[in-house]
């Protein structure tokens, strides 16, 4: 039993000292760094008038990189999947909010629904956009779960999974849409950018937030009878 | 030397930190932090480092990388916290079992 | 990026396609079987459209969004990429037709979307030359993998599906700390880019290490094959298949793209290092699957020991040990696949997969057990068999090279294969002290893991033609004198 104890704690002793090696070299590394001239800021700059919005952020996850984007409006879904899948949390006590949750979630609720248009719509150009808005929305949905709010059996089926994989959906659709009529892959062109970017955003954050409030709440909403 | 770099190696700190804590705690649900933890470490250095030219605007594109790596550690900390829940119920144990491990 | 593209771009519609189909069996879920095939066979399509492409006009290059690297991300495709993507074309069309017949009505619900949303990530995985779009993909590659392996019911599936993720979400942080440094050194993501401007600061010795620890985490290469066996032995039947024969390949890919171009770390005492695990893995899997009582944690632990043979190309480093080592992987993956649906079918028949208490299998499912046998020759290396190709490959290499001591594991490796295997066949054919109810095996679960099983063979005999086709664009550098 001793001996146990003594291993173990040379085990340890041995791990810390590996890890500090390793915090030791890395730090090292990341000091060597000479930042000054690189990265992509000024090509992001340089292009930014043609990417449809005027927040480089913005810009770079919604056009120059928005393929990232798109596959982790997958990665979400996938989440998704997987927590429905598991077929849902064990039961845990559904007791009734009391009467500040009540009111605080009543007063509070269409509040998070107007910051997280306006995030959406200040996204074009300062900080802002679909995740932070669709974060906002989903604390909105976790806040009315909270509150004892289910959502109505006959919203349950295909209309929630069609909210759930709009966010992909309509990324592909419209990235697809530009393959179809000329342009490549996601290549939005110049005049309609803004618009798509904004389509794309509007949609991303509803489904962004009814898909985090859905892993919150774990489980598939039950389904009502089959039609 | 500059507060870029403070931060940086803050985040190294935290990715280091947090695999201490991955290797060292039994409960899934540390581990699940410890993991976290790690991430917020990466993504740091992501975002310490974009500020590193002082006359410039801080590069926009490590920023919309932690934006996705957020996106990625939210859906996949949800998958793991259900996955931990499921293994408690099936098992009653919060933590791994060693049965078919060699 | 000008509009004359000849021909259809094929690259987009690889990840279009499964992207499209993972959507639509999630919407539709009572129709999401024949959704599934029908996708299943429009990928297969698209993945013969890019090699025709391909051979037609050598690797392509694709600018998403026009912009082009490092503004933007680049989609690439040469011989190498089309090497994985035909793997998991050919892993996945057998899988999709194995499982329309293995879930029940309401796993089939939740297998399918996920399915095909790995396919795309596999796809995209294959495809991409942005360091950074990679790990998004290996992400989307490990949730869907974890969901799927939960798909088996049961606290040892549930133990091995928590395990399997805490490991991929570290391999992948690890490799996202890579990406950081990398990026922050030389201001791009690009693949391409990265190559040209490579010097060798500790910034970047830092990304080799971690960029390396963590893909051979998530490639489960010995030592670090502990989560594989219990992962890959509990999930489903199909989905044991394609984390065997597809999902370690993908971090295994990565890693081959990064030594090869980004790097160039090959023939270094580094690659000397990861041969050594190699070795040790051919050895140490061998030896684990021989003691192996269950059917499905033999054929998981025989996938650690042909993890092994890949990295016995890393200290050979020329253009034939790595043809060998792809050779390898395409085999490999077919055999396993046709392996484990074959475990699956044995499974479904008996009731259970102890080895000691097959009764009567070779006269009860013939089919079944031929698949097995067949996959069987090609993992032990056998001619005329496809693992037997990757393995000569291998060994020209390393005679050449004057490294035989590569040659030994290679014999060796062969001979415990044979071991195990012989002993599943020999209890295969004796009747067992027990009679076992039996289950209803499908027609289809007998026949895929034939059709899969007998192309495994059948990679013996179109060698020639698939190694040019692996040549397009040069992957693996010039041709080197050995």
């Amino acid at each position: 039993m001793t001996d146990n104890r003594k291993t173990g704690k040379a085990l340890r002793l041995l791990l810390v000292s590996l890890l500090c090696a390793i915090a030791a070299w890395l730090g090292y590394a990341v000091l060597g760094l000479s930042l000054s001239h690189v990265g992509l800021g000024q090509l992001v700059g340089a292009n930014l008038e043609a990417s449809g919005v005027s927040h480089p952020v913005t810009a770079v996850l919604l056009n120059f990189r928005g393929y990232d984007t798109l596959l982790e409006m997958g990665v979400l879904l996938v989440a998704l999947l997987g927590v429905w899948s598991l077929g849902g949390m064990p039961d845990y006590d559904e007791s009734s909010p009391g009467p500040v949750l009540d009111i605080l979630s009543r007063l509070l609720i269409p509040m998070l629904m107007l910051v997280a248009g306006y995030l959406l719509w200040v996204g074009a150009h300062a900080p802002g956009g679909a995740f932070q808005a669709g974060s906002v929305l989903g604390a909105a949905g976790v806040l009315m779960m909270l509150a004892g709010w289910r959502l109505d059996s006959r919203f349950a089926g295909l209309l929630l999974r069609v909210v759930m994989v709009s966010g992909l959906g309509v990324f592909v659709m419209v990235s697809t849409a530009m393959l179809l009529i000329g342009n490549g892959f996601l290549e939005f062109s110049p005049p309609m950018a803004g618009e798509l970017i904004l389509l794309i955003e509007a949609v991303a954050t509803m489904s962004i937030g009814a898909t985090l409030a859905a892993l919150f709440l774990g489980s598939r909403p039950a389904v009502g009878p089959d039609k | 030397m500059s507060g870029v770099f403070l931060y940086a190696l803050l985040g190294v700190g935290l990715f280091v930190l947090g695999l201490y804590a991955l290797i060292i705690h039994a409960h899934l649900l540390r581990k699940i932090l410890a993991i976290n933890v790690m991430g917020t470490g990466v993504f740091l250095v992501l975002v310490a480092l974009a500020a590193g030219n002082p006359d410039a605007p801080p590069d926009p594109v490590p920023h919309a990388m932690v934006i996705t790596g957020i996106v990625v550690a939210v859906s996949a900390t949800a998958l793991a916290l259900i996955l931990m829940l499921k293994v408690s119920v099936a098992t009653g144990k919060n933590h791994l079992s060693d049965s078919t491990r060699d | 990026m000008t509009g004359d593209i000849v021909g259809i771009p094929w690259i987009v519609v690889l990840i279009v396609l499964p992207l499209t189909g993972g959507m639509a069996c999630f919407l539709f879920p009572t129709i999401s079987k024949s959704l599934g095939l029908i996708f299943a066979l429009a990928i297969f399509t698209a993945v013969v459209g890019l090699g025709w492409q391909l051979v037609e006009q050598g690797a392509q290059r694709y600018a998403i969004g026009g912009w082009g690297a490092s503004l933007g991300i680049d989609l690439y495709a040469d011989g190498l990429s089309l090497l994985m993507l035909v793997t998991a074309a050919l892993v996945g069309l057998g899988v999709s037709v194995y499982s329309g017949a293995y879930f029940s009505r309401e796993k089939a619900k939740h297998f399918w979307p996920l399915w095909l949303l790995l396919w795309a990530a596999l796809n995209a995985l294959f495809l991409s030359a942005d360091i950074f779009n990679l790990y998004v993909t290996l992400e989307l590659l490990g949730l869907a993998a974890v969901a799927l392996i939960a798909l088996a019911d049961g606290a040892d599936a549930l133990n091995s599906a928590m395990r399997y993720l805490l490991v991929s979400l570290l391999g992948s942080l690890f490799y996202l700390l890579g990406v950081a440094l990398l990026y922050h050194s030389f201001g791009s993501l690009d693949i391409a880019i990265l190559a040209q401007r490579m010097e060798p600061t500790p910034a970047v010795w830092s990304a080799v290490g971690l960029m390396s620890a963590g893909l051979l985490l998530k490639t489960a290469l010995f030592p670090m094959h502990f989560w594989l066996p219990a992962a890959h032995a509990c999930a489903p039947a199909p989905v044991s298949a394609l984390l065997s024969a597809l999902v370690v390949k993908a971090s295994f890919y990565i890693l081959l793209r990064l030594w090869l171009e980004v790097f160039a770390l090959t023939d270094t005492s580094l690659g000397q290092l990861l041969g050594l695990l190699g070795a040790t893995a051919v050895l140490w899997g061998g030896i684990q699957a021989l003691r192996q009582t269950r059917l499905k944690l033999l054929i998981a632990y025989s996938t650690v020991a042909q993890l092994g043979y890949l990295f016995l190309a890393f200290p050979l480093g020329t253009n034939i040990a790595w043809k060998g080592a792809c050779y390898m992987l395409l085999s490999h993956a077919i055999a396993k696949a046709a392996m484990f649906m074959a475990a699956g079918n044995i499974l479904r028949f008996c009731g259970h997969d102890r080895i000691a208490d097959l009764d009567r299998i070779a006269q009860r499912l013939p089919l079944t057990l031929t698949a097995f046998a067949l996959a069987g020759v090609s993992i032990m290396g056998l001619p005329p068999s496809g693992g037997f190709i990757g393995k000569w490959l291998l060994l020209e290499a390393s005679m050449s090279a004057g490294q035989w001591w590569w040659a030994v594991i290679l014999i060796l490796g062969g001979l415990l294969a044979a071991a195990y295997f012989f002993r599943v066949i020999g209890y295969a054919f004796t009747r067992a002290g027990l009679t076992h109810e039996v289950g209803v095996v499908p027609a289809r679960m007998e026949w895929a893991a034939l059709v899969l099983a007998l192309a495994a063979i059948l990679l013996g005999f179109i060698s020639p033609a698939a190694l040019e086709l692996m040549g397009i664009g040069t992957p693996f550098g010039g041709e080197r004198a050995g």
